[in-house]
C-alpha cells in the first residue's frame, strides 16, 4: 500500500514538481520564528473564518432569493425548512462577525510588534486593502436578510457617497440602481457579496501571504531572524520549519476558537443584538425609518467618527471625509512610524501610552457608535449663557465625547512621526528572547 | 397622506426614545414547559390569527410542542388548509391597512424583534380610551393600531398616569390601573394566559431554538475532546524546540 502510494506520489511529483517546491517554500521549509505568541493566531484564525464564510456562504445562496419580495422570507425558509438550514444561517452570520474580531485582533499584533515596518510595508498595504474589502463584503452581505436594519443602514451608507461634492448624488444614484434602496441594489449587492468581493478577497489573501513569505515573518522581539543563521545548515537559529511546528499549534488555537465561535452561535447567536440586531426582524419597509439607526458593531468606530464632525454648510460631507482618512490613514502607518525599533518590548514610553489611549479611544468609539447620541444625557449649560450660545453646537455629552475621541484617533496617526522619533528605546537583543 | 402615516409610526418610537416608556415586566415564560406552549398555541389561533398570520411557521411543525398532527387538524386549525401549509390568515393586507391604518404585521418574529418582555407587558396593559379610533390604548405602545385582542379576558381597564417630581427635581410618572368591567378570567389567570401565548411566540421566532442549544452541547464536548488530542500532539512536536 505504502509502496503504491510512493509511486502514485512520484508519478504526480514528476509531472507537477511545482506542487513540491511550493509546499516546502510556504510550509515545510518556511521557517518562521519560534517566539510567536497568543497574537500571533489571528493570521491563520482569519484565513479559517474565511473558508467557513466561503463554505456556509455557498449552502446559503442555494435557498436564498435576491428579490425585494422574497429576501426576508428566503432567510425564515432557510431557518425553518431546510434542514440545517439555521446551523447554516447561524454560522454565516456569528462568522461575519467573528471576521472583524479576529481581524482587528490580526492588526493590533501589528501595532503592538511593528510588523508594518521595513521591510513589510507591502505586507501591510495587502492587509489593509484585505480590511477595506471585507468592509465592503460585510456591507453587501448585511442587506441580503431585508431586514429594517439591512434596509436603512444601506440607505445610510450609499447617502454618505452621495455628500460628495458635484458626483454625489448620481455615484449614489448608481451604487442603488434606483432611486431608493430597492429590488435592483439588492440583485447586484447580491452578486457583488458572492462573487466580485470574495474573489477579490481571495486574490488579496494570496497577495498578502507571498508578499509575507517573501521577507519572512516578524516576532513578539522585532528580531530580523535571518541576521543569525547556523552555518551549517544555513536555517535561521531561531527559526522553525512553519510545518510541523505551527501548523500543529494553530491547530490548537483553531479548536480553542471554535469552541469559542460555537458557543455563541448555538447558544447565544444574537449577542444581545449586537451579531443579529433586533430590529433586523422586522422586513424592510421603505416606508418607516426606524428611530435609531445603528451599524452592526464592527463599523461603529467610524459611525462615531462621521457623527461627531459637524456639518459644513448643511452638508455632511465634512464628517464622510473623516471617516475616509481614518480608514486610508492606515496605509500610510509604515512612513508614518519613525521608531528605530519594531517590537513594544523595547519601545519607550511615548509609544505605549500613545497605543494604550488609542485602544481606549477606538473602543469608545465603537460603543457610541451602537448608542444614540443622547446615550449620556447632555451638558447642564443655560442656553443664553456665553458657553450655551457659542461654544457647544450641541450639547450631547456623547457627541463630545466621540469628537474627543475621534481626535485622538487622529492624533494617533499624524502625531506618530514625532513621538516615535523622540521615544526612549531600549536596545534590541541580536537573538529572540527565550 | 404619507406624512400622516409617517406620523402615525413614529410618534410611539418617539415617545419611548425620549425615556419615557412604560417599564417592562420580565417574561416568565419557560420554553421546556410543554404545556404553556399548547396553551399558547390555542390562545394564538382564537385570538391573533384571525388578523395576525405567522406565514412562516408550519402547522406540522406543532408536533415538536408535543401534539399529534390529527390534535393539530382537529383543535388548531378551523380553515381547510392541509397540516404542512403554513399559518397565514385569510385577512388581506388592503383591508387590514383600511381598518386599522397599518395590515397587521406577521407574527412568526415577533418575539425575536420586539422581545419576550415587551410583548408580555404589551399584552396586558390596554386601556379604554374614548379619544382614540377604536377606544383602546396601551402603556407600552401608546396609539397601538390593534385594539384590545384579549378583552374578554382581561376586562377593561383604565389607567390613570399621575407625574410627580421628587426632592431631586426629578420627573417621574405614575401609572394607576382601575377595573372597569370584569374579564372572564382573573388577573393571575390573565397572566398566566399571556405568559402562555408569550411562551408559544417565542418558540415560533425559532422553533430550532432548542435543538440549537441540545447539538451545541454535543459539538463543544466533541470540541473539548479534540483539543486535548490537539494540545499533546503539540506538546511532542515543540519537544525539541528551545
Amino acid at each position: 500500500m505504502a509502496a503504491r502510494l510512493t509511486a502514485l506520489w512520484e508519478w504526480f511529483d514528476s509531472r507537477m514538481p511545482t506542487l513540491a517546491s511550493e509546499w516546502r517554500k510556504h510550509a515545510s521549509e518556511y521557517y518562521a520564528p519560534k517566539n510567536f505568541n497568543f497574537w500571533y493566531y489571528f493570521g491563520s484564525l482569519a484565513l479559517l473564518v474565511l473558508v467557513i464564510q466561503i463554505v456556509s456562504g455557498i449552502f446559503l445562496t442555494m435557498h436564498y432569493k435576491p428579490d425585494a419580495n422574497l429576501a426576508f422570507g428566503s432567510v425564515e425558509y432557510i431557518m425553518r425548512d431546510v434542514s440545517g438550514g439555521w446551523i447554516l444561517r447561524y454560522i454565516h452570520s456569528t462568522g461575519a462577525s467573528a471576521f472583524f474580531i479576529v481581524v482587528y485582533l490580526h492588526m493590533f499584533r501589528g501595532l503592538l510588534y511593528g510588523s508594518y515596518q521595513r521591510p513589510r510595508e507591502l505586507v501591510w498595504i495587502f492587509g489593509v486593502l484585505i480590511y477595506l474589502t471585507l468592509m465592503g463584503e460585510a456591507f453587501f452581505g448585511y442587506l441580503l436578510p431585508w431586514g429594517q436594519m439591512s434596509y436603512w443602514g444601506a440607505q445610510v451608507i450609499v447617502n454618505l457617497f452621495g455628500t460628495i461634492p458635484l458626483i454625489g448624488p448620481d455615484l449614489a444614484l448608481w451604487i442603488r440602481g434606483d432611486y431608493v434602496v430597492g429590488d435592483a441594489t439588492l440583485n447586484r449587492f447580491f452578486a457583488l457579496h458572492v462573487i466580485a468581493f470574495p474573489l477579490v478577497l481571495l486574490g488579496l489573501v494570496v497577495v498578502h501571504l507571498l508578499a509575507l513569505h517573501d521577507v519572512g515573518s516578524n516576532n513578539p522581539d522585532g528580531v530580523d531572524i535571518k541576521k543569525q543563521k547556523d552555518p551549517k545548515t544555513g536555517h535561521p537559529l531561531d527559526g522553525i520549519p512553519f510545518h510541523p511546528y505551527y501548523t500543529v499549534k494553530d491547530l490548537v488555537g483553531a479548536i480553542v476558537f471554535l469552541a469559542l465561535f460555537c458557543s455563541v452561535m448555538f447558544f447565544t447567536p444574537e449577542v444581545g443584538g449586537y451579531f443579529l440586531e433586533y430590529n433586523n426582524f422586522i422586513p424592510a419597509d421603505s416606508l418607516k425609518t426606524p428611530s435609531h439607526i445603528a451599524p452592526v458593531w464592527y463599523f461603529t468606530p467610524y459611525y462615531t467618527i462621521l457623527r461627531a464632525v459637524p456639518p459644513l454648510f448643511d452638508s455632511q460631507f465634512p464628517g464622510v471625509l473623516a471617516m475616509g482618512i481614518a480608514t486610508l490613514i492606515l496605509f500610510f502607518l509604515p512612513w508614518l512610524d519613525r521608531s528605530p525599533v519594531k517590537s513594544i518590548r523595547y519601545r519607550g514610553t511615548l509609544y505605549r501610552s500613545a497605543l494604550g489611549i488609542f485602544v481606549v479611544a477606538f473602543l469608545v468609539l465603537g460603543y457610541l457608535g451602537t448608542e444614540p447620541t443622547t446615550v449620556w444625557g447632555q451638558f447642564a449649560v443655560r442656553e443664553d449663557s456665553w458657553i450655551g450660545k457659542y461654544l457647544l453646537d450641541t450639547k450631547e455629552v456623547a457627541t463630545w465625547v466621540g469628537r474627543f475621541c475621534t481626535v485622538i484617533y487622529f492624533a494617533f496617526f499624524f502625531a506618530m512621526p514625532w513621538y516615535t522619533a523622540r521615544d526612549q528605546c531600549r536596545p534590541v537583543p541580536q537573538r529572540v528572547a527565550e | 397622506m404619507r406624512r400622516l402615516l409617517a406620523l402615525w409610526f413614529f410618534a410611539p418610537a418617539l415617545a419611548l426614545a425620549a425615556g419615557e416608556g412604560y417599564r417592562l415586566d420580565p417574561s416568565p415564560h419557560d420554553p421546556y414547559d410543554l404545556v404553556s406552549l399548547q396553551a399558547g398555541a390555542r390562545t394564538f389561533v382564537n385570538y391573533c390569527l384571525n388578523c395576525h398570520g405567522a406565514q412562516y411557521m408550519r402547522y406540522n411543525r406543532l408536533t415538536q410542542i408535543g401534539l399529534t398532527e390529527a390534535q393539530i387538524r382537529d383543535n388548531l386549525m378551523f380553515s381547510g388548509d392541509k397540516v404542512g401549509e403554513t399559518m397565514r390568515v385569510a385577512l388581506n393586507a388592503k383591508d387590514g391597512k383600511d381598518w386599522f391604518g397599518v395590515p397587521p404585521p406577521d407574527l412568526s418574529v415577533i418575539a425575536r424583534s420586539r422581545g419576550a418582555d415587551w410583548l408580555y407587558t404589551y399584552l396586558r396593559t390596554f386601556y379604554r380610551d374614548p379619544k382614540t379610533v377604536h377606544g383602546w390604548n396601551n402603556a407600552v405602545f401608546p396609539n397601538a393600531a390593534m385594539p384590545h385582542a384579549l378583552w374578554t379576558l382581561q376586562g377593561v381597564r383604565a389607567l390613570e398616569t399621575v407625574s410627580h417630581t421628587d426632592k431631586s427635581g426629578h420627573v417621574g410618572v405614575a401609572y394607576k390601573w382601575s377595573q372597569l368591567a370584569p374579564g372572564s378570567q382573573n388577573p393571575v389567570q390573565y397572566d398566566a394566559t399571556v405568559r402562555d401565548l408569550v411562551n408559544f411566540l417565542v418558540y415560533v421566532g425559532e422553533p430550532a431554538a432548542q435543538s440549537r442549544k441540545r447539538i451545541g452541547t454535543i459539538v463543544l464536548f466533541v470540541l473539548g475532546l479534540l483539543f486535548i488530542l490537539a494540545y499533546a500532539l503539540k506538546k511532542a512536536y515543540w519537544k525539541d524546540v528551545h
